[in-house]
């Protein structure tokens, strides 16, 4: 009986097609702002999960999120050191100078100041020139996003300078740093002169940069440093994670998300439902004949829901693919980079329109249920 | 398992009563229905519009309860039947011709043929094959691929015949089976539902309107106001 109910589903294209297009654009919209939410909220943490040299981040106690820090004493850099279990622990800077090129265009910068022996906490994807070139004086290396912010339009070069709070610096190398939350240029260099660019203070380091010894549990060693520091120890999982917390918690990005993901949620509901239940009302004729020569209820129960399924299942994959394409159009682009269709939002997606559909097919089940199959004599 | 206790009678209805609704809206409609339908016989179930007939054929059919009396079909009481049982044996044994044809749009008049045989359980190709032959049969074999939108009112009702046969039901149930054709297509229909579904241990129960047709009756069963009141054989 399945490829009756096949068949009697396509005759009516446009009911069909209204079915289907319901389920695909729902999806579409789920997926994609499912993905953007994410990808957005993923971005609040980039940087911390750039850096691969350490495993944990040693902050204020009072630190929430990345970009909000207060600094730490030198010395608590030689505590940290001190705790049993650290393989190696160096110092972090992080600050907003202001980026000024010679052509008089400007940006605020997040500033990331290196240890300068190891320059661990450098992200490793280089577009142009090495890392190792920090080493020379007055050098940074600017993220691809950055530096066409700051020169947009010109090709990718080295040597150009740029002015952070009166301190000249030469672009040595450009690098494919994650996007940050907010579309600052994200400029390395070595931490004596980050400091400098930033403007000295009394106290200038922001974090300390921890990693734990071979086969030492880098949880259990933040858990270590916390109690014998008294400061606030985190993984950096842990950490990138505290910053998705903090933006949801503090911001209405959740909400204005929650609101299209919900009407997404409700039209593709009520569409495909209104659609698929007057598709079904259509046909109790022919559902009536067929109880009426013997079909069993629960064999018209399989075909509604076959019916429904079969709708969803092809809405969902045109939906799918429409997200994809979107996805590919947007990947390469400076301000969507990182931005991916993701996976957990297509499996989600999935499960969500495959409720909908059985959803949407209970009151066209009730409908057949109940057909009484006389009525095919009036 | 209930036997008739005539082995020569397709149906037999005793004191059947139906109504529908309660108190004021209560409506008796089948009064003390006391009739039979032989094997090997066509018998015409006729009367004015609203008597009953409709009713009659669809608790004859199983499609509803009796209030009252007692039914039996091809030697079985209907009271004995229940649920999953009562629609097999209404897919394995009886066959149905509707007024309105009510074929599947969408489905081809050879597979609309076949659809009481993919409902048991036969393979679709197999179950193709045998409705198309019957089709041939019936005479429209070259309209086998057709969707019945591209049929005629009398192919339309030739496939609905093919669908009621092709089974081998050994009760045929026909509900006005000529109303929505011309006087030379629906005789040409009953000719054949009278050559195609008339056996020695099979019977057909043709409910119509039609007087031009009666002559195709073995019996006819005269229905008025919820009862049968008379019985008569065409001359």
């Amino acid at each position: 009986m399945n490829f009756i109910a096949l068949r009697m589903l396509m005759a009516d294209k446009a009911k069909y097609f209204g079915l289907v297009f319901a389920f695909a654009f729902s999806t579409f919209l789920l997926q994609n702002q499912v993905s953007i939410f994410c990808g957005i909220m993923k971005r609040t943490g980039s940087q911390v999960r750039d850096v691969s040299d350490a495993e944990i981040w040693v902050m204020d106690p009072h630190t929430e999120y990345f970009e909000q820090t207060k600094a730490l004493k030198d010395t608590d850099l030689f505590r940290v050191r001190g705790v049993e279990g650290v393989d190696y622990a160096v110092r972090l800077f992080k600050g907003n100078p202001t980026a000024k090129t010679t052509a008089g265009k400007f940006a605020s910068t997040f500033t990331l100041g290196l240890d300068d022996a190891t320059l661990v906490g450098a992200p490793r994807n280089m577009l142009l020139g090495s890392w190792e070139s920090l080493r020379e004086a007055n050098s940074i290396v600017i993220d691809r996003a950055g530096y066409d912010l700051l020169y947009p339009g010109e090709p990718l070069e080295l040597g150009r300078v740029l002015e952070l709070n009166d301190h000249k610096a030469r672009i040595v190398g450009i690098s494919d740093a994650a996007a940050p939350f907010v579309s600052f240029p994200v400029i390395h260099a070595r931490y004596s002169e980050a400091v400098l660019f930033q403007g000295r203070e009394r106290k200038m380091l922001s974090y300390v940069l921890v990693r734990p010894r071979a086969g030492i549990d880098a949880v259990a060693l933040a858990r270590r440093i916390e109690k014998e520091t008294g400061l606030k120890a985190r993984t950096t999982a842990e950490f990138a994670w505290d910053c998705v917390v903090y933006y949801l918690k503090n911001t209405g990005i959740p909400v204005n998300f929650g609101i299209t993901i919900a009407v997404a949620l409700i039209v593709g509901l009520a569409v495909s439902g209104q659609t698929f239940y007057m598709f079904t009302v259509e046909n109790l004729r022919q559902f009536g004949a067929l109880k009426a020569i013997g079909v069993t209820n629960m064999r018209l129960v399989g075909m509604v829901l076959l019916q429904a399924l079969v709708g969803g299942a092809i809405g969902y994959a045109l939906g799918t693919s429409m997200a994809a394409v979107f996805f590919n159009a947007t990947l390469n682009q400076l301000a969507t980079r990182g931005i991916v269709l993701m996976w957990e939002a297509v499996v989600g997606v999935a499960v969500l329109m495959a409720l909908v559909a059985a959803a949407v097919s209970l009151l066209s089940v009730r409908k057949v249920l109940v057909l009484e199959p006389a009525s095919v004599f009036r | 398992m209930i036997m008739n206790s005539n082995e020569s009678h397709a149906v037999t209805c005793r004191t059947v009563r139906k109504h529908f609704g309660e108190g004021e809206n209560r409506t008796e409609v089948l009064r003390g229905v006391d009739f039979h339908a032989r094997l090997g016989e066509m018998t015409f179930l006729v009367g004015p519009s609203g008597c009953g007939k409709t009713t009659l054929i669809s608790v004859i059919a199983g499609l509803l309860e009796p209030s009252d009396g007692e039914v039996d079909v091809l030697g079985r009481a209907h009271g004995s039947l229940r649920g999953k049982d009562r629609v097999e044996f209404r897919r394995r044994e009886l066959g149905f011709v509707f007024q309105q044809y009510n074929l599947l749009p969408s489905l081809t008049a050879a597979e609309n043929a076949a659809v009481p045989l993919i409902a048991d359980g036969v393979k679709r190709s197999d179950a193709v094959k045998r409705a198309s032959a019957l089709l041939d049969r019936l005479g429209i074999g070259g309209k086998a691929s057709s969707y019945p939108r591209f049929l005629s009112g009398g192919q339309q009702q030739r496939v609905a015949l093919a669908r009621a046969l092709v089974h081998e039901p050994r009760l045929v149930i026909c509900d006005e089976p000529t109303a929505a054709l011309d006087h030379e297509t629906g005789e040409s229909v009953m000719q054949l539902l009278s050559s195609a579904a008339v056996a020695p241990q099979r019977a057909v129960l043709v409910v119509t309107h039609d007087n031009r047709v009666f002559h195709h009756a073995h019996r006819i069963a005269h229905m008025n106001d919820g009862i049968i009141t008379q019985i008569t054989s065409p001359s």
